[in-house]
């Protein structure tokens, strides 16, 4: 029998999207202009995958496609007690869509060699569109598993979870598999000190396009190998909202007859 | 020659068509018209024939069945395999979902499948100048509305529910349906077990909403919000800590990564206005705020913003209105 399972978790790193600010002019985003973090969603996959890790032995695999500075969030990913993790770095893969995207990350996961579950956030913060995870078990020929927020049973063959697509269902995979998740499945550990000065010294595996050649063509990532385009970014405007303030009794008043004139027509 | 169109899927609940694909037939009728297309329909699932008409009714000028037992279940690789091949064959333009989970989670296997593009979760399609579909999206939390083009073809897009408008029904209304059927589908790697729990509240449905924030000092106190909610023949919602701290179940969160709503009232009651939370409810119809801090996000966002102390205005609204409606 086999030992362990290969987990591999998907990780991207996002600006803080609270402070993050946006060009109009050029559609572009600023991310300078504020802080960098992991996508909140994908240290829900992470600790799934630490969790089973744990239960059934195996080892935890991080990989992100981003510019150079994501290292940070895997290094976080290692002192939370990944075992190896790669970025995927390379202005051939910059300005990629989610098609783009999953193709390189497919790549470098047959690259890799053999896994049996890989581990997605529900979505990003910023590209907002849960579409990479699904794209990638397509790109690999495996079964998927979207919104899942629960993990019922996991042995070495299948994995048992619930998702969550408003009414909740109960689905059994073959491994090898991928999961989405959402927040909802776990509470993210926080690496201690002692992890953190660990994993600084510890390695972040480089890839660049090249060593992806052998499993793609190279004009299908980045922008090049993009099938979609943003042409223009709009900030979508308050100014329409009215805006009134109202205090006090006066306050009840006025949107009681709001309330009574234009909702309940009366 | 045979026509070129848009195909449009019609998700189904049971044995019931989703409401989000008549509005996507809608939206597709409207762009056929200035593109010179056919509206294609495609219904998949068990006992599900007799529904095709409808999707005529409402727009389609052919649909396409596939009413077969290996299609009960919500099983995401026997119904891609389908429609991959489907899309093979009749090369729309345009293919259109809605973005509801199971549509966001089938979509991008079909679009890796057919190497193509795909826009997640558009609030509106417009043809541009040139004639070319834009796609448009929130991004970035809500915080963005990007515009986007597909260069590959089909153009695949998810569309949320209820941002496009629902069409008007016409029994008299004529097209083809095509009963398709197939031999070989992949289903093996994934099984669908069955239903473990259903959607207590239809958030995305209600047209009024009283939602309430960590302005909540205590879970029982949900009761003045749910009364208010009674009064007014809407649902509670609640920003995100609420339903961390266990107060109420997760069918009731509004916002990224909770429901999308658009009711014709929203109440905020004692929330931030966090970019997480609006991303949920910013195109309301009309928004009121109740925060003690005047200084709160949420009025940024508001028609009518209250500063007042949740516990004090809320009932002496909730007894304004019940005296009213009693005149
Ligand atoms: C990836 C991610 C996804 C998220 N998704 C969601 C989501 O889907 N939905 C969501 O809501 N949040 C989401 N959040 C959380 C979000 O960032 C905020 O933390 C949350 O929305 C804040 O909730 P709140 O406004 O209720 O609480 P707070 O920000 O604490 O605000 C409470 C407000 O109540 C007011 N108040 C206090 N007492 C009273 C009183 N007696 N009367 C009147 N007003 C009072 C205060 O002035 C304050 O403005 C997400 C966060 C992340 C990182
Ligand atoms: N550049 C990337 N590198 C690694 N993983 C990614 C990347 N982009 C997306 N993902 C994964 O795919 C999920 C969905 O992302 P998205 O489709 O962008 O919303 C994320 O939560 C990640 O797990």
């Amino acid at each position: 029998m086999r030992l362990g399972l290969r987990i591999i978790v998907l990780i991207k790193q996002v600006p803080d999207i609270e402070k993050v600010r946006f060009d109009v002019e050029t559609g572009r985003i600023d991310r300078s202009s504020a802080p960098a973090e992991t996508n909140p969603f994908d240290l829900h996959a992470l600790e799934a995958g630490l969790q089973i890790k744990e239960k059934l032995g195996g080892s935890v695999t991080v990989i992100s496609m981003s510019p150079r500075q994501a290292e940070s969030s895997l290094k976080d990913a290692l002192a939370r007690g990944a075992d190896r993790a790669i970025l995927l770095t390379d202005t051939r893969l910059a300005g990629a869509d989610t098609i783009a995207t999953a193709k390189a990350l497919a790549a470098a996961i047959r690259k890799l060699g053999e896994f049996d579950l890989i581990l997605c956030g529900e979505k990003t913060v910023d590209g907002d569109t849960g579409q990479v995870g699904p794209e990638v078990a397509e790109l690999l020929g495996i079964p998927h598993a979207a919104y899942v927020c629960e993990i019922r049973e996991i042995t070495h063959e299948w994995i048992k979870v619930v998702s969550d697509m408003g009414d909740k269902y109960l689905y059994e995979l073959k491994l090898p598999a991928l999961l989405t998740v959402t927040r909802e499945l776990n509470s993210p550990r926080l690496p201690t000190l002692k992890d953190l000065l660990r994993a600084k010294r510890s390695q972040v595996e480089v890839w660049t396009a090249d060593d992806l050649s052998e499993y793609v063509p190279l004009d299908q990532l980045g922008f090049q190998g993009s099938k979609t385009r943003v042409v223009k970014v709009v900030i979508p405007s308050t100014e329409h909202r009215r805006g009134i303030m109202l205090r006090g009794d006066e306050a009840v008043e006025k949107i009681g007859m709001i309330i009574l004139s234009e909702v309940l027509g009366k | 020659m045979s026509r070129r169109g848009i195909l449009v899927y019609a998700e189904t609940i049971g044995s019931e068509i989703h409401p989000v694909t008549f509005e996507l037939i809608g939206k597709a009728r409207e762009l056929a018209e200035k593109l010179d297309l056919e509206v294609w329909s495609t219904i998949l699932g068990y006992g599900i024939a007799d529904k095709a008409a409808e999707l005529i009714y409402h727009g389609a000028d052919k649909v396409y069945v596939y009413d077969d037992e290996r299609l009960r279940d919500l099983n995401v690789i026997a119904h891609k395999s389908v429609l991959v091949e489907l899309a093979k064959e009749i090369e729309p333009e345009i293919f259109l979902l809605g973005a509801t989970p199971w549509g966001r989670s089938l979509a991008p296997r079909i679009a890796a499948a057919l190497d193509t593009g795909l826009t997640a979760d558009c609030i509106d399609l417009q043809i541009d100048k040139d004639g070319e579909l834009l796609q448009i999206r929130p991004a970035f939390t809500g915080n963005i509305l990007a515009h986007i083009k597909t260069s590959s073809r089909p153009i695949m897009a998810t569309i949320r529910y209820r941002v496009m408008k629902m069409p008007q029904r016409d029994p008299s209304r004529k097209g083809e349906i095509i009963i398709r059927k197939f031999n070989d589908v992949d289903c093996d790697g994934i099984k669908c077990l069955g239903k473990v729990s259903e959607r207590r509240i239809n958030l995305a449905d209600a047209e009024v909403v009283v939602a309430g924030g960590r302005g909540l000092k205590k879970k029982e106190d949900l009761v003045l919000l749910e009364e208010l909610a009674n009064l007014l023949g809407g649902v509670v919602g609640v920003s995100r800590p609420l339903v961390e701290e266990g107060w109420i179940s997760k069918d009731h969160q509004v916002g990224f990564s909770g429901n999308v709503v658009k009711p014709k009232l929203y109440i905020a009651c004692g929330i931030s206005g966090s970019p997480q939370h609006l991303a949920g409810m910013r195109d309301s119809g009309m928004i009121i705020a109740v925060n003690s801090d005047p200084s709160a996000p949420i009025f940024r966002h508001a028609d009518y913003g209250v500063v007042a102390d949740l516990y004090e205005f809320i009932p002496k609204l909730i007894l304004l209105l019940k005296n009213r409606k009693e005149m």
